[in-house]
């Protein structure tokens, strides 16, 4: 499903994010990524879905050959993807429905096959009732689960999901954390970089740590791991 | 999605777009109008200028006076001599008689001091048009040698000078319409800057969920367009409509000047013409601008 060989990353002003990272992720698995800020999670992350490219290495996501893939064919890869965002990144002037429909527009649905998915999407997280407001109405809970219904519209093989309970206060973050359970029962994977101590040391899944670049850890069932 | 269904989309989210970014909109909008209705004035004064220094072009012609007692018949077997070539448009006979009824005509309740001449003292008036009225002095030069002429008025210093003037009012013309949509360009580009920011997330957004760069670029396109539609509008309405209330007014005064304004009609359709197509131009280069930039992620 995701592959990554001897991965790194320099950015053009020296920076080095990720010093030869390999990593397989399984159709199906739940995968967290800790670390500390700056160890170079959200590089990882944002390799997946080709916001940036490898300086070196190879990756492969859902059958795409990340490195050799041409500019026009970034937005296939990207609709086999969800992708969830700690600011859950909505636009303020659509309503919760609108929101999630932007995502079937784009890869040309029909009205009727776009109404009847946004339905079903926004029911399974739980806002039939609230399809129509605008996200200034919602909570932040709610709007992380429009988030989240958008990222599944599109059926995707993997959900990537950036802090996604970054903003969000505890009660909320075991909602939505609840939810990506949910989903991965069904055989979606998930990989979650995240801050959130309580929730893996609770919901135990696979954890992968990053530190100055390099994996330190990679634990079937493993803890956080740090003490912030 | 079909063809049809594509584009209906685009230009459904257009038209939204428009109507949710509605200060931006305004702005835009705004922005352009006042170019265009600069613009518009512009226009409507140099289609005006053009008109004029064509009339009065036009009415450059050579006079020449026959001898004192050169006959009429002589005049008339001079004129047809001079139809013949080439460079002559058109040669007017004015016999004594109508010299005199003319003058008569020119001088009004004064006309009784002419009462004394009991036939016409006026020698006989030879009117004579180039075909291109640059070429009159080289007309009235040729005409000067002919026999029983006696003098010839080329106004040379008069058509000099018009010449001058009409080439340096056009210059005048094409160098200010220049500058003016250089400046609007400038005018335009700041707004979608100011509009860019509001739409970088949009964008970045599209990208994320999958869309292809052209499915992101189009209904910006089709907003640019309705921006410059709009802003072609109010001052097409506004120059059209009162450009048409001044011609009522002043074209039945009898002055050379208002004799020779371009009718509202055929003025107020190449307004249109031209207004609509640069507002429509100046709004898709800013919707093709304003996603540029944001579309390389």
């Amino acid at each position: 499903m995701i592959e990554m060989q001897d991965v790194w990353k320099e950015y053009p002003n020296g920076t080095s994010a990720l010093n030869g990272i390999s990593v397989h992720i399984q159709k199906g698995e739940f995968v967290y990524v800790v670390g500390p800020s700056g160890a170079g999670k959200s590089t990882f992350i944002k390799l997946m879905y080709r916001e940036v490219r490898p300086t070196k290495g190879h990756i492969f996501v859902n059958g795409f050959n990340i490195e050799r893939l041409k500019d026009r064919k970034i937005p296939l890869l990207r609709r086999s993807i969800g992708v969830v965002f700690q600011d859950f990144k909505l636009l303020p002037k659509l309503t919760a429905a609108e929101n999630v429909a932007f995502a079937l527009e784009v890869i040309g649905l029909s009205q009727r096959q776009i109404r009847r998915r946004v339905e079903d999407v926004l029911t399974q997280v739980g806002l039939e009732d609230k399809m129509n407001m605008l996200p200034s109405q919602l909570s932040g809970g709610e709007q992380q689960r429009v988030a989240v219904a958008r990222s599944l519209a599109n059926n995707p093989a993997v959900i990537i999901a950036d802090e996604p309970t970054g903003n969000l206060d505890p009660d909320t973050s075991w909602g939505i954390m609840r939810l990506f359970q949910r989903i991965n029962d069904r055989g979606t994977t998930i990989v979650m970089a995240t801050h959130n101590r309580d929730i893996v040391n609770s919901l135990r899944r696979r954890v992968i740590a990053i530190e100055q670049g390099i994996i330190v850890r990679d634990e079937q069932k493993g803890l956080y791991g740090y003490d912030e | 999605m079909d063809m049809m269904s594509k584009i209906l989309r685009h230009l459904r989210e257009g038209f939204r777009n428009v109507l949710r970014n509605g200060w931006m909109t305004f702005a835009s909008v705004s922005a352009v109008t006042v170019t265009l209705a600069v613009l518009g004035l512009t226009l409507i004064l140099a289609m005006n200028a053009q008109q004029m220094s064509k009339y009065v072009t036009n009415q450059v012609q050579v006079q020449a006076y026959m001898h004192p007692n050169a006959s009429e018949q002589a005049g008339e077997q001079l004129a047809q001599k001079l139809r013949s070539m080439p460079d002559i448009a058109s040669v007017q006979v004015i016999s004594k008689e109508a010299g005199m009824n003319e003058m008569k005509q020119e001088f009004g309740q004064y006309q009784d001091i002419l009462e004394q001449y009991k036939s016409s003292p006026l020698p006989v008036q030879l009117v004579i048009k180039a075909k291109d009225p640059s070429k009159t002095l080289q007309v009235a030069n040729e005409v000067r040698h002919m026999p029983d002429i006696d003098t010839v008025r080329d106004g040379k210093s008069y058509i000099k000078s018009l010449f001058r003037t009409v080439s340096v009012l056009r210059t005048i013309g094409i160098v200010f319409v220049i500058a003016l949509l250089v400046t609007s360009m400038f005018l335009i580009s700041n707004t979608i800057r100011m509009t860019i920011f509001s739409r970088r997330r949009e964008i970045e957004i599209m990208k994320l969920v999958g869309a292809a760069n052209w499915f992101i670029r189009w209904p910006f396109i089709v907003e640019g367009m309705l921006i410059g539609v709009f802003g072609a509008v109010v001052p097409l309405v506004i120059l059209g409509y009162g450009y048409h209330v001044v011609y009522d007014r002043i074209h039945d005064i009898p002055l050379i000047l208002s004799i020779n304004l371009v009718s509202s009609g055929a003025l107020i359709a190449k307004l249109a013409v031209v207004l609509l197509g640069i507002g429509i131009l100046l709004g898709v280069w800013g919707g093709v601008m304003s996603v540029r930039k944001f579309l390389r992620v």
